[in-house]
């Protein structure tokens, strides 16, 4: 076993954003250990500051690439609440359409681009296309689907156009939305292709007990609506968030770090342990099969618990569709401001909780912004789990432990970038 | 082509939310022909590599730290052509809306008293890439749009010039069949920006943002007409403008 150990992993791969790993061991007892976020701010508070509250949900999309339509429903949410705004049951369903969409997407984009290289070892997705062609290929298709799915309703899977305070400006056409509908009714082969392999590798034995959140719904899976529920018996209305969680700076990282009374974990793991029994058929069958059960406390598996909700995900967006086809979808105008004030917007990105919160004044303008991002909320855990999970691994050789820390951090599927984008303003 | 002497191509990423290298991700179909024709040698989104040699870096994001500054130096120096990989990059996108405030400011807002605390939230005005380096092509947009990124791409390893579109928006929007905005009763930069998205935003109900820069010899004396033919203040006007021009134009 070893007594010293000194790993510097300088700005970890197939992550999205810019994080370093930092782990100096001494005689056996950790002597520092942190994951370094170096990722540039971006100051959105200082962006959004004077402008008007339908450019919100343009500029905040444009915190992530990744997960634009999360970013553009919780800032919708927010201008919606403050404003007074109810919008219709068909721009809902098209909203609801888009987020499975991005869930579904993220999640392929991590599994497939991110997660397989490590199952695999090797190094990105391109020598996949030669080592596995069929799982890379159906990688490939899904997210093109995912992608699909989000530039029908949206105009495009990255920075969504359409969606817009007070509906939807644009309506897909029945063809499109059929369209879709027999192409995710078709794509649940390549995720049990997935699964089969995820099966083939066990993951990491892990488990560091903790608190998961994430919004409950009535009803349904807590993703696009709900209220923020804890693991450990408590709810909060989305308008005491920042009661709950409280944010705070930590020198190593532009990313604030959050806590409860402790650390606590958001994400698709939180997701399955705090509303497993709503998942849908065919999602809690795929858990069934890789041998999830709830509660579960190794974040290793948080791999597993996406690839779930991608089953989930895609049944719920058959099941709009569904409801938009015998709806017929029309254009509609898109409904009117009625006041002015404070709102707030909360959704399950793919990635967690997020939160928005906007003060605009009577002229329109945005005067303050609060947003709580995913990736900022799991910090903490992260590094947590790195403190147990490496002394667990002294006994193996270094670079076998570097990758299994990276490993680790990437099964969070970290977004760093969203993360160093977290406006914290306290209102006045 | 000798498979050893495949064209490298690299992928740096700045300020910005990653996008751009999203929507070159998003190629599912033509990827496996595009990495049959070059080797990719930087992407650390989507892979482990790493290396200097390259022959042709795509650049994404704003300048916003000393940092990044060096970095992007050491690139131009390492590659034959450097391309501006999306608005933050070439003009320095939304991430100019920031320079409206001053620097001090703007951090302790997000920090609070904690701002000065650590190196890592140190900030620089934004900038565009072009504001350093001398950069060949650009690729406008945010995102970038993937048709120009394919045909830029493919442009290059002919060893031919690619196009560069200066026509403005309306021309796109037109070929697209698209109402005109100002026609809906909203207001629009379109007359005066970039086009070769295809009008994608108009089409999809909005109205054009400006993301992709202005044209080279814009025509904003009829633009400034037709704003006021429809209402439109001084202020709303500017506001407008000021969106995804702030960098280049040094107003906001």
């Amino acid at each position: 076993m070893k007594k010293n150990l000194n790993i510097k992993i300088h700005e970890i791969t197939r992550v999205e954003g810019h994080g370093n790993i930092v782990i100096d061991v001494k005689n056996g007892k950790i002597k520092e250990l942190k994951l370094e976020i170096i990722e540039s701010p971006r100051f959105f508070e200082a962006m959004l500051r004077g402008r008007r509250y339908d450019e919100a949900q343009h500029i905040m999309s444009r915190i992530c690439g990744i997960c634009a339509v999360s970013h553009t429903s919780a800032s919708l949410k927010a201008i919606e609440s403050a404003m007074d705004i109810k919008i219709s049951k068909q721009a809902e369903l098209l909203r609801k359409l888009a987020f499975y969409g991005e869930t579904l997407q993220s999640h392929i984009l991590h599994l497939f681009f991110l997660v397989l290289p490590d199952l695999a070892g090797v190094g990105s997705i391109v020598p996949l296309l030669a080592s596995h062609p069929e799982l890379a290929r159906t990688g490939l298709e899904l997210k093109r689907l995912a992608n699909d799915i989000c530039a029908v309703v949206g105009g495009r899977h990255i920075q969504p156009i359409s969606l817009f305070p007070g509906g939807v400006v644009h309506t897909p056409k029945p063809k499109e939305l059929k369209r879709l509908r027999e192409a995710l009714a078709g794509s649940f082969e390549g995720l049990d292709r997935m699964l089969a392999f995820l099966n083939d590798h066990p993951v990491q034995e892990f488990n560091l007990k903790r608190e998961y959140i994430s919004l409950k719904d009535r009803g349904e899976y807590g993703l696009y609506n709900g209220d923020p529920v804890s693991s450990n018996g408590y709810a909060f209305k989305p308008e005491s968030y920042t009661k709950k969680i409280k944010e705070y700076v930590v020198e190593h990282s532009a990313a604030k770090h959050a806590r409860t009374k402790g650390t606590f974990m958001v994400g698709a793991l939180a997701r399955l342990n705090n509303s497993f029994r709503q998942l849908s058929p065919r999602a809690k069958a795929a858990a069934k099969k890789a041998k999830l059960t709830v509660p579960s406390y190794n974040p290793f598996l948080n791999n597993i618990a996406q690839l779930v909700e991608c089953y989930h995900s895609t049944e719920k967006a058959i099941s709009v569709i569904d409801k938009l086809l015998l709806m017929g979808p029309k254009p509609e105008p898109v409904k009117k401001p009625k006041a002015w004030g404070r709102g707030f917007g909360v959704v399950e990105a793919p990635r967690g909780t997020l939160y928005h919160e906007y003060k605009i004044n009577k002229n329109g303008l945005i005067e303050k912004a609060v947003c709580i991002i995913p990736t900022a909320q799991n910090l903490r855990s992260i590094e947590d789990d790195l403190r147990s999970f490496v002394p667990e691994l002294l006994g193996r050789p270094k670079a076998e432990i570097a990758r299994a820390v990276e490993a680790l951090v990437r099964a969070y599927d970290p977004c760093i970038s969203c993360s160093t984008h977290i406006m914290d303003v306290k209102f006045a | 082509m000798e498979k050893k002497e495949l064209p490298r191509l690299a992928f740096f990423s700045f300020t910005c939310c990653e996008g751009c290298q999203l929507v070159v991700l998003s190629c599912e179909d033509e990827l496996p022909d595009i990495l049959s024709l070059v080797k990719i040698v930087n992407f650390r989104e989507a892979m482990d590599q790493k290396s200097d040699v390259y022959d042709i870096a795509f650049v994404e994001g704003s300048i916003t730290k000393a940092e990044e500054v060096r970095k992007l130096k050491k690139i131009r120096k390492n590659a034959r052509v450097v391309v501006a990989l999306g608005a933050c990059s070439s003009t320095g996108g939304l991430n100019c809306l920031k320079n409206r405030w001053p620097m001090e400011e703007v951090k302790k807002e997000v920090y609070g008293k904690d701002a000065l605390r650590s190196e890592l939230f140190a900030t620089l005005p934004t900038r565009a890439i072009d504001e350093i380096i001398q950069v060949d092509y650009y690729l406008h947009g945010c995102p970038i749009s993937k048709k120009e990124f394919l045909n830029l791409t493919t442009s290059l390893l002919l060893g031919k010039r690619p196009d560069t579109t200066n026509h403005p928006v309306c021309v796109d929007c037109k070929m697209a069949g698209n109402t005109c905005v100002f026609e809906k009763d909203m207001t629009c930069v379109g007359p005066i920006t970039r086009a070769g998205c295809d009008a994608i935003c108009v089409t999809y109900g909005a109205i054009c943002w400006g993301c992709r820069g202005l044209v080279d010899n814009p025509n904003t004396d009829a633009h400034a007409e037709t704003l006021k033919r429809h209402g439109l203040t001084a202020d709303a006007v500017m506001r407008k403008f000021s969106l995804y021009g702030t960098c280049k134009t040094r107003k906001c």
